[in-house]
């Protein structure tokens, strides 16, 4: 009981002195804070981009791509494949027709708002009229729904966000079609957010694409009858296609970049974290030795090595969590929810989304800083601890 | 040059400390090298693009094929040197994550249209003998460990073989290489293999890319060539290679303002820590400065031996730091073929020394003035 009174009254004169030593101390929190404010927006990227990603598509639905075909992109399905595919057991059926629906995949160049002078690559999803009762989670927010057969389309609300004319009562212009924007549609902060939507058949024909598609969804019976749906197809000689559910083709869509921000994050944050570290020793030494002579009295009166050490360590990780709080709340009130938008490399096509500082990444921020303090202390506590205590009451 | 060896004294008078400010620094640099090298390889090679190339791609988007008869066409424009056109195949090698870029070309006109891709004659002709040959990079064939006669499959999403599965084989025939900035990551085979072989689309090419005489003319010839295609059922979009490596940059969003937001953190962070150690190791002198005054030393004298030392601790650790960076890019891109162009630009590197100066400088430039200001009856009597 008596080391912990002893290092808790050390640890208390040690703490109430930081504002004496501010400038040094705050070497030690302005380095740690960068460092997390760095960490932690970095991932919050990964964190945005893979809730959106992840965030799209349903286990109860399921995908089905022309065999070989990485994504919707590059894949293609005639119309005589769709309606076998429309046959197979599995798919729910209200009433009579299949829950399943047909679509179409293009992208258009349009400019972001943020660089107007460059065409980015915009998903255009020709869709049946099965796509939107089968989506439950799609909702309209503004405008009407478009006409089936007209040359009118939908935006999502983040393509209507990111991109030029996009608004609604906009005309996009592309090539020569011309197609004006009623309405703005959520699906819950799902990807296709970033797309337009319009009828498959208008898109078939703009784009001189036949009777073809490029993916099939389909509303599964329950959870369990993906299996019986993928056998029947993988097995029917006439068909030559690959089925994935459709929350597991959205993550594996987004593996690539996510892997990408989490090297470069971590890597960055690694590297800076040791510069911090060297930086905590420099003010914890600093610290240590212009108190040497207020630690060997101390001592001398009888408090032991173990509560001076503790009550080193212990400042130390005190200014870790002090910078690691400021970083984290710098990164908080300056990234979460910051819109953007890049290229997705396995669709080539745009993926808008927000970053995300989320609960997670500020207690991983946190535990970091702790842990910068904490090495940050190791040495110049040990050599508090070990200072003879004649010399140091010369010292000065 | 005579006091060198008081500053050195001076410097290492507290081993510990300057230890870890030469460490700190030194990490600075090593995060500054990296970060300017991946915020160069986001710019895909946009410095090295030819002045002299233009891109010309489907208006609506890249992804939508032209016809190969344009090629007749746009060789007959005057002014035009050399037009050929590229497919992206897109074929993957065992697993998505292998990723690189493979791409249908006619082999001769585009080795003159990019000179940078140097192949050795023999391998050359070893791929014009060929119908299934391709080259690859030097890095993509140091990835896989790919030798020239190796049988390569890649599954292939978009077009599919007429001998049915998804599958197409390629004959490794050479192996090029070309300067630091040159992606030596792609594979590159014949156009004639894939046109011949594939179920649907024949005759569609991806994009053309056409070499001029003359780069001045760039913009009017761009326009003309959309000109000549307007109101067909593929209409043209013409930039210059530059422009396009650009546009395509900008899709991915600011990742070179992300890079350099980050770097300025970390050199400011770690310049604060420079500063305030010398500033520190400055006032614990400050009766050592008096005497050296007393014994006649100028005051430029005493705020050159300062910043001498500051300036020597930040050239220390950053040109170390600096030269680890490079070592580190040496090895090659760590993500596996997502950054095709990885290198230390010598642009940054100068960059880098400059801001080693600046460090230096702002480091000591405070405590510095502060003792040349020095009263020597004051300081000796502080002590």
């Amino acid at each position: 009981m008596q080391w912990i009174a002893q290092t808790l009254a050390v640890l208390a004169l040690n703490i109430r002195t930081i504002p004496a030593r501010l400038s040094s101390s705050g070497v030690a929190i302005i380095g740690i804070a960068g460092v997390v404010v760095v960490f932690v927006s970095v991932l919050s990227i990964a964190a945005g981009f893979q809730a959106a990603m992840q965030g799209s598509g349903s286990p109860d639905r399921a995908l089905v791509l022309r065999s070989g075909a990485d994504s919707e992109m590059t894949s293609g399905l005639s119309g005589a494949d769709v309606d076998v595919i429309k046959q197979a057991p599995g798919i729910r059926r209200d009433g009579k027709a299949a829950l399943a629906a047909a679509e179409l995949m293009v992208i258009i160049d349009l400019p972001k708002m943020v660089t107007p002078d460059a065409p980015a690559n915009v998903p255009v999803r020709g869709i049946s009229a099965e796509s939107i009762p089968m989506r439950t989670e799609f909702s309209m927010v503004e405008g009407r729904m478009f006409e089936f057969g007209t040359n009118e389309v939908i935006a999502g609300r983040a393509a209507s966000g990111q991109f030029v004319n996009l608004k609604v009562g906009d005309t996009v212009v592309t090539g020569q079609n011309r197609w004006n924007v009623v309405g703005i549609f959520e699906v819950d902060g799902g990807v296709a957010e970033t797309e337009i939507w319009i009828d498959a058949r208008v898109l078939q024909g703009a784009y001189r694409r036949g009777n073809t598609y490029q993916s099939l969804l389909a509303q599964l019976d329950s959870r369990d009858s993906y299996d019986a749906f993928r056998d029947y197809l993988t097995s029917n000689p006439q068909l030559n296609v690959s089925i994935r559910r459709e929350n597991e083709y959205y993550a594996s869509q987004s593996q690539a970049l996510t892997r990408l921000i989490r090297t470069v994050g971590y890597g960055i944050a690694g590297l800076m974290g040791i510069g911090a570290v060297f930086g905590a020793i420099l003010t914890m030494y600093t610290a240590v030795a212009t108190r040497a002579r207020e630690i060997a009295t101390l001592r001398a009166l009888g408090f032991n090595t173990g509560s001076v050490l503790v009550s080193v360590l212990a400042e130390s990780m005190v200014l870790g969590l002090i910078g690691g709080s400021i970083g984290g709340a710098a990164a908080y009130l300056a990234f979460n929810g910051y819109q953007t938008s890049t290229m997705n490399f396995q669709t080539f096509s745009q993926v808008a989304f927000a970053f995300r500082v989320t609960p997670e990444l500020l207690i991983m921020g946190l535990t970091y800083a702790l842990l910068m303090g904490l090495i940050g202390g190791l040495f110049p506590a040990i050599r508090a601890a070990r200072l003879p205590i004649p010399v140091a009451l010369r010292e000065l | 040059m005579k006091f060198l060896p008081l500053v050195w004294k001076n410097i290492w008078r507290r081993k510990f400390r300057t230890t870890f400010t030469l460490l700190s620094i030194f990490i600075a640099f090593v995060l500054f090298g990296i970060l300017m090298t991946i915020r160069y390889s986001f710019s895909f090679g946009v410095e090295i693009a030819g002045a002299d190339r233009l891109v010309l791609i489907h208006k609506i988007s890249l992804i939508m094929p032209l016809p190969v008869s344009y090629q007749a066409r746009l060789q007959q424009v005057p002014g035009v040197q050399l037009a050929s056109h590229q497919t992206w195949f897109g074929g993957i090698y065992q697993d998505p994550s292998n990723f690189f870029a493979n791409i249908a070309v006619v082999p001769e006109p585009f080795l003159k249209i990019y000179p940078e891709f140097v192949l050795p004659p023999d391998q050359l002709k070893g791929w014009l003998d060929d119908r299934q040959g391709a080259i690859i990079g030097r890095d993509l064939a140091t990835r896989f460990g790919w030798k020239i006669g190796d049988r390569i499959p890649l599954t292939a999403p978009i077009w599919l073989p007429k001998g049915g599965g998804t599958t197409w084989e390629f004959n490794i025939r050479g192996i090029y290489d070309g300067g630091d900035m040159v992606d030596k990551t792609q594979m590159f085979f014949r156009y004639d293999y894939l046109d011949e072989n594939r179920i649907q689309g024949e005759g569609q090419v991806g994009w053309y890319v056409v070499k001029i005489s003359d780069p001045s003319k760039a913009v009017e010839l761009a326009h003309s060539f959309d000109e000549m295609f307007a109101n067909s059922s593929a209409e043209t979009k013409t930039t210059t290679e530059k422009g396009f490596v650009e546009g395509f940059a900008k899709q991915i969003g600011d990742i070179g303002s992300i890079m350099i937001a980050i770097s300025s953190t970390v050199l400011f962070m770690f310049g604060l820590v420079a500063a305030s150690t010398m500033a520190q190791s400055v006032r614990e002198r400050t009766s050592e400065l008096a005497v050296l005054k007393t014994l006649g030393f100028s005051d430029t004298s005493i705020l050159g031996l300062v910043l001498t030392e500051s300036l020597f601790i930040a050239f220390t650790g950053g040109l170390l730091g600096l030269g680890l960076a490079w070592l580190f890019v040496q090895g090659g891109d760590p993500t596996r073929g997502m950054l095709p162009i990885f290198v230390l630009p010598a642009r940054d590197v100068a960059i880098g020394v400059g801001l080693m100066a600046v460090m230096g400088l702002v480091a000591g430039v405070m405590p510095a003035i502060a003792a040349m200001r020095l009263k020597i009856t004051d300081a000796l009597r502080r002590a």
